[in-house]
Order: C-alpha cells, then sequence, then structure tokens
C-alpha cells in the first residue's frame, strides 16, 4: 500500500508538528489537550465563516433571479413592441445572467457540502476532546506503569493526528471561502458595474429604448385620433398645408383654408387636439 | 488495521482484505506517477469505496494512530501531489 503509507507519513509528521512533545509525557497530555480546545474554537468559527459566505452567495443568487426576471419582462414588452432586435438584447443579457447564476449553484454546493463537513468534524472533535480529557487524568494518575507510556504514545499521536485532519478540512474550507469571495467581488462589480441590476433602475438603456418606442405608438396612435377628429371638415394633410396655401388662388383651398380658420398655427392646434384626443 | 479516511474519521479493516486494497491503492499509485488526472480520481473514489464497504466506522472517543491514510473524498491530483510534495521538501 505504497500510496497510503507515504500519505500517512505525510500526515504524521505533520501531525508531530502540531504539538511541541515535551520531556514529561504528562505535560504533553496536558498541552495537547489546551491545543483541541483551541482548535474546538477554530472549527466553530471556521463553520460560522463557511456559513456567511453560502448566505452571501444565496443573496447573489436572488439579486441576479430579480435581474433575470425583469429582462423576461422586458423582452415580452419589446416583441409587443414589434422590436425583435431588443428582445433579442433582453434575452441575451439574460441567458449571461442564466451563466452566472450556475456558476454560482455549483458553488453554494460546494460550500454546503464544506459547511455540511465541518459540522460533522465539530462534533467528531468535540466528542474526541472529551474523551481525550477523562483518559489524559487516567493515564497521568499509572503513568509509572509502562504499559500507560505506551497509551500515553499513542494517545497523543492519535489526538495529533486528528487534530492535522482537522487543521486539513479546514484549510480546505478557507480554500473554497477564499475562491468563492473572488467570484462573488466579480459578480458584486458585475452587479454594481449597472450591466446587470441597472437594467432594472432608470438608468437602463433597454428600458429607455422600450419606453420611448411606447411613447412614439403613443404619438402614433394620438396622430390617428386626430385625423379621425379632423376627417369630417376635411383631410388632415390640408391642414398641414394650410399655413403655405394662404395664398393660395385655387377657389378649393381657399375654401379649406376658411373652414380651417379657427385654428391660427397647425402646433398650437394640434397640442389641443392632442390633448382632447387623450381624455 | 486502522485506516484514516481524512475529513471524516477512521475504519478498522481486518488484516485479510490487504491484498484487495494493495490493489486498489497500486491504481492510484500508477495513476500519480502517470499524472492523470480521470484514471486517479477513479482509482481513489474505488478504494475509498472499498474502505467503507468492508470497514468499520471507528467512534470519534477513541484515540489512536491510524495505520493508513487515506485523502479526502473527491480530492484532485494536484492537491495530493503538493501534499506528497510536501514530505520531500
Amino acid at each position: 500500500m505504497a500510496f497510503m503509507k507515504r500519505l500517512s507519513g505525510v500526515v504524521q509528521a505533520k501531525a508531530n508538528k502540531v504539538l511541541d512533545r515535551v520531556e514529561d509525557p504528562r505535560e504533553t497530555l496536558d498541552l495537547s489537550y489546551e491545543k483541541q480546545l483551541e482548535q474546538l474554537q477554530q472549527v466553530r468559527k471556521g463553520v460560522a465563516d463557511v456559513a456567511t459566505a453560502r448566505k452571501r452567495i444565496e443573496l447573489q443568487a436572488s439579486q441576479l433571479q430579480a435581474s433575470a426576471n425583469k429582462l423576461q419582462d422586458q423582452a415580452k414588452q419589446a416583441l409587443a413592441q414589434n422590436r425583435e432586435d431588443l428582445a433579442r438584447e433582453a434575452l441575451s443579457r439574460r441567458a449571461g445572467i442564466a451563466d452566472q447564476l450556475e456558476q454560482l449553484r455549483v458553488q453554494h454546493e460546494q460550500l454546503q457540502a464544506q459547511e455540511e463537513k465541518l459540522v460533522t468534524t465539530t462534533q467528531q472533535l468535540q466528542t474526541r476532546v472529551e474523551a481525550f480529557r477523562s483518559q489524559k487524568e487516567t493515564l497521568k494518575a499509572s503513568y509509572t506503569a509502562a504499559e500507560a507510556q505506551t497509551k500515553i504514545g499513542e494517545a497523543v499521536s492519535g489526538i495529533s493526528e486528528s487534530m492535522s485532519d482537522t487543521g486539513m478540512a479546514m484549510q480546505r474550507a478557507q480554500d473554497k471561502i477564499a475562491n468563492m469571495q473572488a467570484r462573488a467581488g466579480a459578480v458584486d462589480e458585475l452587479l454594481a458595474s449597472g450591466a446587470l441590476t441597472d437594467l432594472t433602475g432608470s438608468s437602463d438603456p433597454l428600458q429607455a429604448e422600450l419606453d420611448k418606442n411606447s411613447a412614439s405608438t403613443q404619438v402614433e396612435l394620438e396622430l390617428a385620433q386626430l385625423k379621425g377628429q379632423l376627417a369630417p371638415g376635411g383631410d388632415a394633410p390640408a391642414i398641414a398645408a394650410a399655413p403655405g396655401a394662404a395664398e393660395a388662388t385655387d377657389a378649393t383651398d381657399a375654401e379649406v383654408v376658411a373652414e380651417a380658420e379657427p385654428a391660427p398655427s397647425s402646433g398650437a392646434s394640434l397640442f389641443t387636439l392632442n390633448k382632447d384626443g387623450g381624455a | 488495521m486502522i485506516i484514516r479516511i481524512l475529513g471524516d474519521g477512521q475504519f478498522e479493516v481486518a488484516d485479510a482484505n490487504k491484498a484487495k486494497l494493495d490493489e486498489l491503492d497500486a491504481a492510484v499509485d500508477r495513476a500519480i506517477t502517470a499524472a492523470d488526472d480521470v484514471a486517479f480520481a477513479a482509482a481513489l473514489s474505488a478504494l475509498d469505496a472499498e474502505i467503507r464497504r468492508i470497514g468499520t466506522p471507528i467512534d470519534a472517543s477513541t484515540i489512536l494512530p491510524s495505520d493508513l491514510i487515506l485523502p479526502h473524498e473527491g480530492a484532485s491530483l494536484s492537491e495530493i501531489s503538493e501534499l506528497l510534495g510536501s514530505e520531500e521538501s
């Protein structure tokens, strides 16, 4: 078992560094007990750190989700306005967000697994610390016996090995958090730069285009209404031409101008009619 | 013999299983030598599964050093090479 032997050699070498062994094995027992208590504190803090990192990802995911929903609505709105180009733009941004979300989901899973592992590690460590505390007093009391010395050696080796293992588990969790934080920072920047969330705000160019579009549709609609209102009296284009036709010598044109007389200027009448049409 | 799976705990495995474990361990070793990520992952998970299948978990309150140590589940080849490399440096 070349591989497992080698690895065991590495871990045990690390384990020996965990405890600065002292002359009297009884002192080593006390020292390792203190170190275990310290480590227990560290692992508990590690669990809290992983949980914090996980919650941050959850928050970001919900922000991204909101952006994606907004883009979906915008795409629908754009299609209703026959602006396939805008709908396409909204959907392609939405696809970008979906990628981000997928990456966050993978990270979330990894962090959750780390968190569960660390919780288990904490429970095991807690159990070992308690067992060790009672054992060490027994071992110390019977220290003079040769058998007890062997047992102390085993207990200390066993506890250093498990502490070394716990140390590695914490390191792994920290690496995962560091990876996640680098990514989270990038998503935060993306959100802050307006590439994502600003789409839901007033400075969103896509929304501005849609609003503009919607406004010009409204103008067209009102124009049509206006034309409809003017229809019984004459053709709307004739109204528009009215100022220029004032000097017309043609009798028909003169009649039309006379009928349009109440409206002094075409611009002002449009404004008024527009209001009436809207009411 | 006592085998520790890193990040998981210790398992008591009867010595009678040595041949089978030797075979699985050798596959992991070959993958490391060949620097083959895919083979490493497969060999490691086979060894991990076998130890869990034939081994009996040791209670956390038992404090004993291990005879053999297996990496944590899902460890990558680069992680393990780094860990083994730290032994030589």
